[in-house]
């Protein structure tokens, strides 16, 4: 029998909300925002029609709490905000680090810092993705650049969360978000779906923090028979508060391993014309989508030039880019923020080669010929 | 009969602090009520307002409707900036920096900003007890963002995140009742059918010098329930009448006094407006059981 496939015409709003479902999601909570809402009306009607649960809370806060809980209890859950909700979650989301529950928020990101541009795009909570919390934290950021590419990163950002024990935050803009493209959706059956490891050890021996080589522990839902306990405390293998510095250490050593000595699994970038380009462009989001017509229009006055797309924003692509050096010569980061991501290209080559910044945060996108008119030669 | 001899419109105050040429929907009963509101203040009054419909609708720079000094501010902070204005002017009066004057302090928000992620600092507010009126403008929903359902929705009503068959089953959250526990000077129920009791209610919460007041201003909204512009005041009206919504007073959050009567059935009321249309007879008679119970306790209450 041939695979049946279904076209559909859908925002990027939308198809964050199929793809959450395919990944298997069946638990959301969330508050009315701008222009993340359409995430949630699909998921009321859509949730309940598969026994799963659909809950608007009374705030951000209590939102990223109650997704904490539901996964906790086993379910894979999501929540979706924009710029000032995304603000108000963020001690949760350093919870969900801590304590190491998988669970997905998505942030379409408009213009800020505060009530900002609630209708008009910006690219400006990179770093608040990776850093927004407190503390020492690892975290996993991905960036789509198409609707289709939402319904992949967005399964995908389920898979890293389950398989990483973390929180993954899934950045779409406000153009993504609300542009209406075709999507294949594939059979549900035939999508990598990863859900997290459970423990093999009887309920008297599980420790939910075990130093596994991974550095993941299996985990165990609550109700399962297994007692252990969670907390934001800084805590030993066993889950209960240790002030030992020992443990301390051993414990946020393993945060961050688990995700390093992943990386190259989880960044991924996709190379377009990079094979023999001489002048490169990092770009990500919706912003890449202009840099890659930049790059078709500077290809046919024979310039060579490529894009290096970012789909995993965090941890960095440095290595992928210094693969680059030697051959590429300049690079250009068009970004809607003021440099957040130029910055650490510019760290990644350590002045290798120049870096050329294009910054625009008064809530109009970067068009291709602004990026064009800037390609050197 | 000299209840006939005065067209009541005749005694409203004629100022407009809150002006025309805003961006309101058609039939906007919230921004006929903020006018009302306005009219009732006077002009010594400074607003903040939480982000939602009437800030948007009301504020597109370089135009406003407010010819008083106001303030947008995050969702959830009316009560908290309104609370530091209160505390600052009044610190600034103290040391003679600027004349002493009595001046309203208001703070206003929707339903969503001041039930749902607004009550903490509103609590907080009230504990402190700054000298502020608190007007909660509620739509049942949070219709700037699109019709989502918020914690002041009613049991039955449709909405975008209680879509269609899965109308909302919880209860609206009575915001009256935790504003009265309190213990506040002042808390009323309001609505802009009944623009004489309004004002009235406005002007008394004016008149109190001390304590947060609060009003709970009801506002038809024909975009969000499903109904024509023109049955705004209509619909309003049924609210009250159909004793959805009754209007009532509440001193020191003991003393209960009833301003509305009415017994109109609440099937007259529900079946006015789309959002209610998926509900049967049999939940009908659910919310009319559940309007009864509520108004013998609200009786009860008055009894004393």
């Amino acid at each position: 029998m041939a695979e049946e496939k279904k076209i559909k015409v859908l925002t990027g709003n939308e198809a964050c909300a199929e793809g959450a479902l395919a990944a298997g999601m069946r638990f959301y909570a969330g508050y009315p925002i701008t222009p993340s809402s359409e995430v949630a009306e699909v998921l009321a009607e859509e949730l309940p029609r598969l026994g799963g649960v659909f809950i608007q809370m009374e705030d951000e806060i209590a939102s990223m709490g109650a997704i904490i809980g539901a996964s906790l209890a086993g379910t894979k859950a999501m929540t979706a905000t924009s710029g000032p909700g995304f603000s108000l979650m963020q001690e949760n989301i350093g919870f969900a680090a801590m304590a190491e529950v998988p669970c997905v928020v998505v942030n379409v990101m408009r213009g800020g810092p505060s009530t900002g541009l609630p209708t008009l795009p910006a690219q400006a909570d990179v770093m608040q993705a990776r850093w927004g919390t407190h503390g020492d934290h690892a975290i996993i950021v991905l960036a789509p650049f198409s609707v289709a590419e939402t319904f992949d990163l967005t399964v995908r950002a389920f898979n890293l969360s389950e398989q990483y024990r973390t929180p993954v935050i899934l950045l779409l803009d406000e153009i993504i978000g609300h542009v209406n493209e075709r999507v294949t959706i594939v059979d549900p059956g035939s999508l990598e779906i990863f859900n997290r490891i459970v423990p093999s050890d009887p309920p008297d021996q599980y420790k939910p923090y075990r130093h596994t080589e991974s550095g993941v522990p299996p985990m165990i839902a609550y109700g399962e028979g297994y007692r252990f306990h969670v907390t934001g405390l800084a805590h030993d293998e066993t889950g209960f508060p240790t002030n030992s510095a020992a443990e301390i250490g051993r414990m946020l050593e393993r945060h961050h391993r688990k995700v390093e000595q992943a990386r190259d699994h989880i960044v991924q970038v996709d190379p377009f014309m990079m094979e023999d380009a001489e002048i490169g462009i990092v770009a990500y989001g919706s912003t890449a989508r202009s840099a890659r017509h930049a790059v078709r229009l500077a290809r046919e006055t024979g310039k060579r030039v490529g894009l290096l797309r970012l789909k995993t924003l965090w941890p960095f692509a440095d290595e992928e880019i210094r693969s680059y050096i030697g051959q590429v010569k300049s690079w250009i980061v068009p970004e809607m923020n003021l440099g957040q991501m130029a910055h650490e290209v510019e760290w990644a080559l350590a002045g290798s080669a120049p870096v050329t910044r294009l910054n625009k945060v008064n809530g109009d996108p970067i068009s291709p010929p602004e990026i064009y008119q800037i390609i050197p030669g | 009969m000299d209840k006939f001899s005065v067209f009541s419109s005749r005694l409203v105050d004629k100022s407009e602090n809150f002006t025309s040429g805003h961006r309101a929907c058609q039939g906007c009963a919230e921004a006929l009520a903020v006018r009302h509101v306005m009219k009732a203040l006077g002009r010594d009054t400074i607003v903040a307002m939480a982000t939602g419909c009437m800030e948007i609708i009301s504020s597109p720079l370089p135009l406003t409707s407010w010819k008083v000094p106001w303030i947008h501010n995050a969702f959830e902070n009316p009560s908290a900036v309104i609370s530091r204005c209160e505390s600052g002017m009044k610190a600034m009066m103290r040391k003679g920096k600027i004349p002493q004057k009595k001046i309203n302090f208001v703070a206003m928000g929707g339903d969503g900003a001041t039930a749902d992620i607004g009550m903490g600092p509103l609590s907080g507010a009230l504990e402190r007890g700054h000298d502020m009126v608190y007007v909660c403008y509620d739509n049942e929903a949070y219709m700037n963002t699109g019709v989502q359902r918020s914690s002041s929705t009613p049991w039955g009503a449709s909405t975008m995140t209680t879509p269609g068959a899965s109308w909302k089953r919880t209860q609206k959250k009575n915001i009256v009742e935790i504003m009265a526990a309190h213990r506040i000077p002042y808390t009323a129920t309001a609505n802009i059918a009944f623009p004489e009791d309004l004002e009235r209610k406005l002007r008394k919460a004016r008149s109190i010098r001390s304590g947060l007041r609060f009003i709970h201003l009801f506002a038809s909204c024909p975009t969000g329930w499903g109904f024509a512009p023109a049955d705004a005041i209509k619909i309003s009206r049924m609210a009250v009448l159909s004793r959805a919504f009754p209007l009532y007073e509440v001193e020191e959050g003991e003393r209960y006094t009833i301003n509305s009567g009415g017994d109109a059935p609440v099937y007259d009321y529900l079946r006015m407006q789309n959002r209610f249309r998926r509900l049967s007879d049999g939940d009908i008679a659910m919310i009319q059981e559940h309007v009864n119970r509520e108004w013998e306790r609200l009786n009860r209450k008055a009894r004393g």
